[in-house]
């Protein structure tokens, strides 16, 4: 049967085409495609890797950036209620030291009112002295003749003269 | 081969029809005349098998008389002698050349090339039959085949290295997924962690199979040689399959064809039957290979072949009968046709796959294996 023995010089030329086919391409051809290909896959893997950890760091970042306004926003917080409560000490505080102030203009002004009047008072006593020198001097010059009467005049000036 | 013959089929039938048409009406003067050509008297099974077999010329049509061939070059190894000529020489087997001819009688290996009594155009049968290595019609589809996966695969190599990162453009993209295929669902799974190093004989053996599979499907001169549907075709291809897995072959291998782990001692000694049978698998395997090949591209060409000899069997009848059934067999013939596509794609996957399955059979690490197997 021609169909199924296999003739020598057929067997030898396939043998040599093959052969050199399979050198030819496995030489010069498949490497490249299968390096590309490799490559190519790596490249994909370590770009989706890559994407990947961008999206988680975006995530992060996103989440640290939250994090951040939330402190600014406590922090802003802070920063307005303690303005707030050095505001009202400061008032407080000035309001105390006005109080302070005007107590002790206040004492100031009682302290001096207290001295003049002091002062007035020796003024007045040394007055009423020189008074009471003056009228004993004339009541001396005028009434040295009847001491009653000079008694009831003394007297009556005494009590004229008002302290205060 | 096939489709070319669909469209001469019309063509000749009209010739058939003209050239029977006589024979009919004088069947004394015609007949006898016809007889002689091996055109007119038509043969299915005889026309078929010349079409599938080897030949030293490529023929590429015959209108009446006049046979439009292609001769290719005769290379015979006789006695120590080369001898080359071209095969136009023999006048398509009418004439002998240097006491050399091509056998035309079918009991005697039709087409093959004999030595004969000088003079004559008997055959010389005591003579040796000369070594044969012609550039045949198959040597020359081979070639062809060598010369399309080169024209295809050097650009595509290009266009890795010079669009390197990018997408795949053009015939790269189309070879692409099939590459992809071979390498991700024939290789890896098949040969496991070392399949790397297979990968240029696979890819090889896959593109050139498929290749030859479907230019043998295509029907004019460059395409039509039955390459993958000759056994000494396959039967390289599967041999090289062969020597790749007995010299890969690792230790567990041999053990397990030479001492089979896990079988009663009595079917390994004092008569080693089993390994008797693991050692002829080793030969049936590569065999099996070979045989599946060549039949199937063989068959669907024979089925193609047949349907278009329908049209000569029944013209040769009836000339009306032939016209009527031509529809029917082309119709069948392209259905056919069609169906050998699918066929081309899984005989390559197929001879591929099982290439793979046997290197990895013979790189398989077993020790690791049956640890694991312990452990379920």
């Amino acid at each position: 049967m021609e169909l199924v023995s296999p003739g020598i010089g057929l067997i030898f030329w396939m043998t040599l085409a093959f052969g050199l086919l399979l050198f030819i391409l496995g030489k010069f051809v498949w490497p490249p495609i299968m390096r590309a290909l490799s490559e190519r896959e790596q490249a994909i893997e370590l770009a989706l890797h890559e994407a990947n950890k961008a999206r988680k760091e975006m995530e992060e970042l996103r989440f640290s950036n939250e994090q951040l306004l939330r402190e600014a926003k406590e922090e802003r917080d802070g920063i307005l209620r303690d303005a707030r409560k050095v505001r009202e000490s400061i008032i407080e505080d000035s309001k105390v030291k006005a109080t302070e102030e005007a107590n002790r203009i206040l004492e100031n002004a009682t302290e001096r009112i207290h001295f003049e009047k002091m002062a007035a008072i020796t003024d007045l006593k040394n007055q009423i002295a020189n008074l009471s020198i003056e009228i004993a001097e004339k009541i001396l010059r005028q009434e040295l003749s009847d001491p009653e009467k000079d008694k009831a005049i003394v007297r009556k000036s005494i009590s004229d003269i008002t302290l205060n | 081969m096939r489709t070319f013959l669909l469209s001469i089929s019309f063509l000749l039938t009209s010739l058939w029809a003209v050239s029977n048409a006589p024979s009919h009406e004088e069947p004394l003067s015609a007949q006898q005349e016809t007889t002689t050509s091996h055109e007119e008297k038509f043969n299915a099974g005889h026309m078929i098998i010349d079409h599938i077999v080897d030949s030293h010329d490529w023929h590429i049509a015959t209108f009446g008389h006049t046979h439009i061939t292609i001769p290719l070059p005769i290379i015979l190894f006789d006695e120590g002698k080369l001898i080359v000529f071209s095969s136009a020489k023999f006048h398509h087997g009418e004439h002998a050349y240097l006491g050399y001819k091509i056998e035309s009688d079918r009991k005697a290996g039709k087409g093959k090339i004999v030595k004969v009594i000088p003079g004559t155009m008997e055959t010389d049968k005591t003579a040796a039959r000369p070594l044969d290595f012609s550039i045949t019609k198959t040597v020359v589809g081979i070639i062809i085949s060598f010369i399309v996966l080169l024209l295809v695969f050097f650009p595509v190599a290009r266009a890795y290295k010079r669009n390197a990162g990018h997408a795949p453009k053009g015939m790269q993209s189309l070879l692409e997924p099939v590459i992809l295929f071979i390498r991700d669902d024939i290789a890896e799974p098949s040969i496991g962690k070392h399949y790397k190093r297979f990968m240029p004989f696979l890819l090889t053996l896959f593109f050139f199979i498929f290749f030859s599979n479907l230019i043998g499907l295509f029907p004019f001169f460059p395409g039509g040689a039955n390459v993958t549907g000759n056994i000494a075709v396959t039967l390289v291809l599967a041999a090289f399959t062969f020597i790749i897995t007995t010299f890969i072959g690792n230790r567990s291998y041999w053990l397990h064809i030479f001492n089979p782990p896990g079988v009663p001692w009595w079917l390994k000694f004092p008569l080693p039957l089993l390994p008797l049978i693991e050692l002829a698998g080793v030969f049936i395997k590569p065999f099996v290979l070979m045989v599946r090949l060549f039949a199937n591209i063989t068959a669907g060409h024979i089925i193609v072949l047949g349907f278009v000899s329908l049209i000569f069997i029944f013209a040769n009848m009836n000339p009306a009968l032939g016209y009527g059934v031509s529809p029917v067999s082309v119709l069948f013939s392209v259905f056919i046709s069609l169906l050998e596509l699918l066929v081309a794609f899984i005989q390559a996957y197929v001879f591929t796959m099982l290439s793979a399955l046997y290197f990895g059979m013979a790189t398989e690490d077993h020790g690791h294996e049956h640890a694991h197997e312990a452990s379920h």
